[in-house]
């Protein structure tokens, strides 16, 4: 352990740590452009240099592993001047146009050149000008302020797993380019404009539409997927301007998906902003109190049933639950996919190893699933993973395009068999590794014969040992951000697929099902924010609040609780989830024991004890799920078209109907071409 | 200033080493350890360019990424790095002018102009016909024999004066042009022939110094 000084501060630091993480342990700040704790160490920009004792030169303290005895100074007037003197050269060729660009007010460089760079220029000659680059419709580029830091290019290279930024040419010519003209093609592609210091890569979506200080920066969590990337909702007024990661370690790191990024867009369109009343087979605009009264009309004579939709909250959730029992009703479903699922074991659909616990994987079994396209940051940790142990990773399912090498196994059940009498190619490298994983997605679980597919998963991680002390190799991914919180609170009652039969249905946002098989008879309402697929069906419509304006609960696919919290307000006449429910029990006479946030998230810990441990993983206990039966030998599907639409919010978003134009679309012409 | 390629000539569709370089290729892939075959790019992207008239196609970048299982931009930052891989046609005949300091104090300017001149083209162009191509790079290593220009990368034409050059050129063009010095020097004795070890030089046909 080598023992070191920076400023008169003793430190004591893991061996093979950089002077700069050095000092950061020790809250000295040293400034840095090309130096990225998630990326390689490429030491281009010169702008961490510091005085070493006894070295002659000054120091690049990113790439200078810590010594043992080493005295370190980061505010002598040697290391000042090296700074001095790397601000002056970057900023030769950088333009001086901060008011007008983007990054302007959250800018490392303009930051920098303030605290150690020149207040003025000995600069004449002309400055370099570059050619932008087309990089697609999320990225906007004004590559001549480049400083060559070359972030984008390992972003691209190490956590993207898409090589397709390079530094083209040298000296003075040296650019960031592609390869002959073509857009970045990556479902993470929106993280390379954090990861810029500068604004050559800005948000084409967000270009001149705010400045930072004018943006109230909220922390909220992500719904669009079910990784629940912790997330930074940043809004002028009543209107959200973007969306921005927030940093969680065991979720998603620094990353978040572009849908995540820019679907945000889709909360301005097609909104629920009233209430609505089918009268005489068209839907017309009521208040509340009309809402709640055709509602009430027909609770007399009908029996409900309800169904949760992907983006529901917990709080909401439970609301639902309360109300739907006081109601007698037989019928709750929170799988509106179909997938089979059995609720009453969370072993059986958590995702057990965690997200971070896949770094320990070193063998990974995927099944049924597109972990790029399903959960984007989950692949990059699988990615991440592939990358410092080159583990070995198998498929069975859909020939997939996944950024790191996989052995292809097969297509179906049959291939998942095998492989649980511990035969096929992949079996060796099951059994040899140390911690073996298995990802069941739901290519493989919307399917009648989903339960003894699970129960085939099931025996082929006990063939292989992938549940043990202290590890559990069994994970199902899912894309819900709603699924496994009502599946905790257990809003499953009543037979898959028997809500088709029954004649009045309550949807609490659910749109990613199949409506025609709702009875034609049956009273539909339907409780969410945007006027999807499920809305047009719906007799009675209340309109809910979308996830960045409620306070609300959400658990991930790993079982971890977390709490958003409200960013702006809903649009007209809507209202928070829960008190919508809430507000309809005491209309029609049960009033619901809960009046605030507090006392509903109360309720929530009464039915499932997880709910009090915020952002907590509460491993499950293994136990024996999934149905017996024979399978089916067709292959698994694929569940996620279009990354880019996925949900009402996704379908109503501008952008992320660019990015189908521009990507998938363009990708099925190629297709197309080729065959 | 932007090094992106030009466009104004048309990319050949599709490329592929001939039999006798895909021995050659397999043979550098060889020299480096399983799974470093990526280095050997540069080696690669020289037989490349020697192979296709002494430029290198966007179809050869993107075979020799598929044969080193790289990244396209990956063989394209190493191509745009170094000045000796030409993206572009540099006609049947490439000349490079040395036009550093040593070559410039022997008249490497006036050289240039003649051809220049010639050749009715500038420095970076090509002629209508597609024979020639000029183009200015630094020292050579040959300033002995200044001023001289590099053929097609390979070939030195030393001791050049404006009238000679012309003549060079021409003979160039013809299939006859001759290397090396071209004012009947050998190597790079001196100007004034042997000065020093006169036996030596008597022995390879020097002629003595009067």
């Amino acid at each position: 352990m080598p023992k070191l000084t920076i400023d008169g501060i003793e430190v004591t630091v893991e061996p093979g740590t950089s002077i700069i993480q050095a000092a950061e342990q020790v809250g000295i700040e040293i400034p840095r452009f090309c130096y990225h704790d998630k990326l390689s160490v490429p030491a281009n920009c010169r702008m961490c240099l510091v005085e070493v004792e006894k070295s002659p030169k000054p120091m690049a303290s990113c790439a200078l592993p810590c010594g043992d005895g080493m005295v370190v100074h980061t505010q002598s007037p040697k290391a000042k001047q090296a700074r001095k003197n790397i601000m002056e050269m970057l900023l030769i060729n950088h333009p001086l146009d901060c008011p007008i660009c983007d990054q302007g007010g959250e800018c490392d460089l303009q930051d920098q050149a303030v605290a150690y760079g020149y207040d003025r220029s000995r600069y004449e000659e002309e400055k370099r000008a570059v050619t932008n680059k087309n990089l697609g419709p999320l990225v906007k580029t004004v590559m001549t302020r480049c400083i060559q830091c070359t972030r984008c290019v390992r972003f691209g290279e190490e956590i993207a797993g898409v090589t397709e930024l390079g530094v083209i040419g040298r000296g003075e010519h040296l650019e960031i380019g592609t390869y002959v003209e073509q857009m970045v093609t990556s479902e993470l592609s929106g993280n390379l404009i954090d990861v810029c210091p500068v604004g050559a890569l800005t948000s084409k979506p967000y270009a001149f539409t705010a400045r930072p200080w004018e943006l109230r920066k909220t922390p909220g969590i992500d719904v669009l997927d079910a990784v629940g990337s912790n997330i930074r909702i940043d809004a002028r007024g009543g209107e959200i301007m973007r969306v921005l990661p927030r940093l969680h370690e065991d979720v998603n790191e620094e990353w978040i998906s572009d849908k995540t990024r820019f679907a945000v867009d889709g909360l301005k369109n097609n909104r629920l902003d009233k209430c609505y009343v089918r009268r005489n087979g068209k839907l017309e605009a009521a208040t509340w109190d009309e809402a709640f009264a055709a509602i009430k009309a027909e609770t007399k004579k009908r029996t409900f049933g309800a169904i949760v939709g992907d983006l529901a909250d917990c709080e909401s959730i439970i609301a639902l639950k309360d109300l739907m029992k006081e109601l007698g009703a037989a019928n709750l479903e929170c799988r509106s996919d179909m997938a089979q699922i059995d609720p009453k074991h969370p072993a059986g659909y958590l995702f057990n190893t965690t997200i971070a616990g896949i770094e320990k994987a070193d063998a990974i079994l995927l099944v049924g699933t597109n972990p790029r396209t399903e959960a984007a940051l989950v692949n990059a940790r699988i990615r991440k993973t592939w990358l410092a142990k080159h583990i070995k990773i198998g498929v069975i399912g859909q020939k997939i395009d996944l950024n790191y090498p996989y052995q292809y196994l097969g297509a179906g059940p049959d291939t998942l068999a095998e492989l649980s009498e511990g035969k096929g190619a992949f079996a060796a490298v099951l059994k040899n590794a140390r911690n073996p994983m298995i990802i069941l997605g739901a290519g493989a679980l919307r399917r009648a014969d989903g339960g003894a597919i699970q129960a085939l998963a099931r025996k082929v991680a006990e063939t292989f040992n992938m549940v043990k002390d202290g590890w559990n190799g069994y994970n199902m991914l899912h894309t819900q951000a709603a699924r496994v919180g009502a599946l905790m609170l257990g809003f499953v009652e009543g037979d898959e697929a028997s809500w088709s039969k029954v004649d009045a249905l309550y949807l609490l946002g659910a749109d990613e099902m199949a409506v025609e098989n709702i009875k034609p008879d049956c009273f539909v309402v339907y409780q969410g924010h945007h006027g999807d697929k499920a809305a047009h069906r719906a007799d009675v419509i209340l309109p809910g609040a979308a996830y960045t304006e409620k306070s609300a609960t959400y658990v991930n696919m790993e079982g971890r609780v977390q709490n958003g919290l409200q960013a702006v307000f809903p649009p007209g006449d809507a209202k928070e989830d829960w008190q919508i429910v809430a507000g309809l029990a005491a209309a029609l006479g049960h009033k619901l024991p809960y009046k605030t946030l507090p006392q509903v998230r109360a309720r929530l810990a009464k039915e499932n004890a997880a709910f009090a441990h915020v952002d907590e993983i509460q491993p499950a206990k293994w136990t024996p799920f999934g149905k017996a039966g024979k399978c089916e030998s067709k292959p698994f599907g694929t569940t996620v078209e279009n990354f880019y639409m996925t949900d009402p919010v996704s379908r109503a978003s501008k952008t992320m109907q660019a990015c189908t134009d521009a990507f998938v679309k363009a990708q099925e012409e190629k297709a197309v071409a080729h065959a | 200033m932007s090094v992106a390629v030009k466009k104004d000539f048309e990319q050949p569709k599709d490329f592929k080493f001939s039999k006798e370089n895909m021995v050659k290729v397999e043979l550098h892939i060889a020299k480096y350890p399983k799974g470093r075959q990526a280095s050997a790019v540069m080696a690669l992207l020289t037989l490349a360019q020697e192979q296709h008239d002494g430029w290198i196609p966007e179809a050869a970048m993107e075979e020799i990424a598929r044969i080193l299982d790289m990244p396209r931009v990956k063989v394209f930052e190493v191509a745009t790095f170094y000045t000796m891989y030409n993206l572009s046609p540099k006609g049947k005949h490439h000349i490079q002018f040395c036009t550093t300091t040593p070559c410039w104090l022997a008249g490497s300017a006036e050289v240039v102009r003649a051809c220049e001149k010639h050749l009715g083209i500038h420095l970076g162009e090509t002629t209508p016909d597609g024979e020639f191509h000029l183009s200015d790079v630094e020292c050579l290593g040959a300033c002995v024999n200044a001023p001289v220009f590099q053929h097609n990368g390979d070939d030195f034409y030393e001791d050049l004066t404006p009238e000679n050059v012309v003549k060079v050129l021409d003979d160039m063009k013809a299939g006859k042009a001759r290397p090396g010095s071209q004012t009947g020097r050998v190597t790079s004795m001196s100007i004034k022939g042997a000065t020093t070890l006169h036996d030596q030089a008597k022995k390879a046909g020097v002629k003595e110094n009067s």
